[in-house]
């Protein structure tokens, strides 16, 4: 178990590596010649010039490369030019948001996809799996940002009961001490619970949305690996012991089934991470996706090039826990 | 009676109607501005947010544009955005993976390396990063679309090629003269094209979401220009005050035209793989 679980860290930090080139490559195709654009508007040749020798642009490809590691090595990612800050720093005060949205999407899709496919699985054909296979056509093929628009028309503007699309918080408020940067654990933390009742209301909706596009495939995931372990001879003999129909279910074959499910759960997650992006810009949402949508417009780079980064290390990251929870979890890799 | 029973089978499944769907698209794409009732870039500040009405059958909106005519007129972008970003990563995708899988060696380590590169990211933010490293045009959506799809047909023919590399007909056709290029685009790729041809119709839906969303956080597509995206991102400034009918029909339209691509796929699919049926 020991050496599978070194070789996948291995492959993920080759990974990583092969990210961070692309990464880099992204950089150099930038529009404009990238002095000239760091330079400002109404930079003269001399400025252009220096900056170009800052850039290290007058050297060849392969010492950019270096000087472009050695820069992420010690966390420079470069400068906002529409913030003014360092772009790790706008990063790290931001992705909080992103990540608990995000998390409470993936928790709240989880709750309902499992269940709903475990369920069709176990009565297959019947009305309910018909209506889980509709619901999952239909799942797949509504934007994101569709959802999310539909979902504010109905409870913010005709029921009134969801808070306008403004944020993590009404402009009132006060965000709760920062200990984790998730207003609903931080406000726990603090024993504020009308905060932590106001960061809830406004987190329902854009979660609810991001959910809503990740049931469907966790669902159906979890149908066809139900189906096929409720048909396997093990679960054939639990039934003739027999054992109790919860436990054969619950136990046995559903923990049979979690492997398939972990890893789309993997890859739920990577559409999570681009819907994200959407569902931050219905909302308002003060995350990582809005701040590279917005640093996008203003045609400021730096800032998304560190989100695209980002990105890609928590998915890595991600996929390297899911691979690692898959090496745990299966029986037959013990020992191995 | 064989043509008859494959007939009734092919009419009754639920594949046969969306394609009828997805040519109804292809066809309304292509005649919108001549059967669009008003012109779509045309504006009437005095008919401004009007809701929908005889006259104007989808509602106007800011400025007074004919919402109808507008999701119409639009279906024409986002198909020929998603069918030449399908087509582009079909092409450099088959080719790749066909290579791959029949050279095997270091090219198959190479082109295997950048696939695998593609696929840790999430897809829709490398899309983001590349339209915004090489600029923001729609000729880039197309291009960012394809790339982040090309991982998928390089898998499938790589995987389809790997299995027939060593068949009787191709080992028949090495013997009879022909050099690696000719077995592989004559031989080889009929054989393998089935599966490939299933990829990218289950591929467009996703493709035309992909193109939607970038251009719904305004990447590509310029304003007033009609595209069901940003036409959805310019009605979200009226969630507050109820305007819905400015948001809801062009998002029905990206919605319905996704669904139709999606079931279509999946009736194809079934068609020419029905073991895989799920």
């Amino acid at each position: 178990m020991g050496s599978l679980i070194a070789r996948r860290l291995a492959g993920a930090l080759a990974v990583v590596a092969s990210v961070i080139v692309v990464t880099f490559l992204l950089t150099r195709a930038l529009p404009a010649d990238p002095a000239v654009y760091f330079a400002g508007i109404g930079g003269t040749k001399e400025a252009i010039a220096a900056m170009r020798a800052k850039l290290g642009l007058n050297h060849g490809l392969l010492t950019q490369f270096l000087v472009y590691v050695r820069a992420l090595a010690v966390g420079d990612l470069g400068h906002s030019l529409t913030t003014g800050h360092p772009v790790i720093d706008d990063l790290a005060r931001r992705l909080p948001a992103s990540l608990e949205l995000t998390i409470s999407a993936l928790a709240l899709a989880s709750v309902i996809g499992l269940p709903a496919g475990i369920a069709a699985a176990v009565w297959p054909n019947s009305w309910f799996d018909h209506l889980v296979r509709v619901m999952a056509t239909i799942g797949v093929a509504v934007p994101t940002f569709f959802t999310g628009l539909m979902l504010l028309h109905v409870f913010y503007f005709d029921l009134g009961w969801a808070p306008a699309p403004l944020g993590r918080l009404s402009t009132f408020a006060v965000p709760p001490p920062r200990v984790t940067g998730f207003y609903l654990i931080d406000s726990l933390f603090a024993g504020d619970l009308p905060t932590f009742a106001a960061a809830l209301s406004q987190l329902a909706l854009p979660a609810l949305t991001l959910a809503l596009f990740a049931v469907a495939p966790l669902a159906r995931a979890t149908r066809a690996a139900m189906l096929e372990v409720l048909a396997s001879d093990f679960v054939r003999t639990a039934r003739a012991i027999p054992l109790g129909r919860a436990k054969i279910l619950f136990v046995y074959a559903f923990g049979n089934a979690l492997l398939p499910v972990l890893t789309t759960i993997g890859m739920v997650f990577s559409f999570l991470l681009g819907a994200n992006v959407l569902v931050e810009k219905v909302f308002g949402w003060p995350g990582i996706g809005s701040y590279a949508i917005d640093a996008l417009i203003a045609a400021d780079y730096a800032p998304v090039q560190g989100f695209v980064l980002l990105m890609a290390i928590l998915y890595i990251l991600l996929n390297l826990v899911i691979d690692i929870a898959v090496i745990v979890a299966d029986p037959r890799t013990v020992g191995a | 009676m064989e043509v008859a029973r494959s007939l009734r089978y092919m009419r009754l499944r639920p594949g046969s109607g969306s394609l009828i769907l997805v040519a109804v698209l292809a066809l309304v794409g292509a005649v919108a501005p001549w059967i669009a009732p008003y012109d779509p870039l045309a504006t009437d500040v005095a008919a401004a947010l009007q809701p929908p009405s005889v006259i104007h059958w989808f509602g106007t909106d800011a400025v007074g544009r004919d919402l109808f005519s507008r999701v119409l007129v639009a279906a024409r972008l986002d198909l020929s955005i998603a069918v030449a970003a399908v087509a582009l990563s079909f092409v450099v995708g088959a080719a790749a993976g066909a290579i791959s899988g029949y050279l095997g060696g270091w090219i198959d380590g190479a082109i295997g390396r950048v696939t695998d590169t593609i696929m840790a990211f999430p897809l829709f933010v490398l899309a983001m990063g590349i339209v915004a490293a090489a600029g923001n045009t729609v000729a880039n959506i197309i291009y960012a679309t394809a790339v982040i799809n090309i991982p998928t047909y390089v898998r499938v023919a790589r995987a389809e090629v790997l299995v027939r590399r060593e068949a009787p007909f191709v080992h028949a056709a090495r013997l009879a003269g022909n050099g690696p290029a000719r077995v592989l685009a004559f031989h080889l790729f009929p054989n393998v094209a089935a599966p490939l041809i299933v990829q990218a119709s289950l591929n467009m839906g996703y493709a035309i979401l992909n193109a939607a969303g970038l251009s719904f956080i305004g990447l590509g597509v310029r304003p007033p220009t009609p595209e069901w995206g940003i036409m959805v991102a310019d009605g979200a400034a009226y969630i507050i005050s109820g305007e819905w009918w400015v948001w809801l029909f062009p998002g029905l339209a990206l919605t319905g035209a996704v669904l139709a691509f999606n079931i279509a796929g999946d009736g194809l699919r079934d068609f020419f793989d029905p073991q895989r049926r799920s």
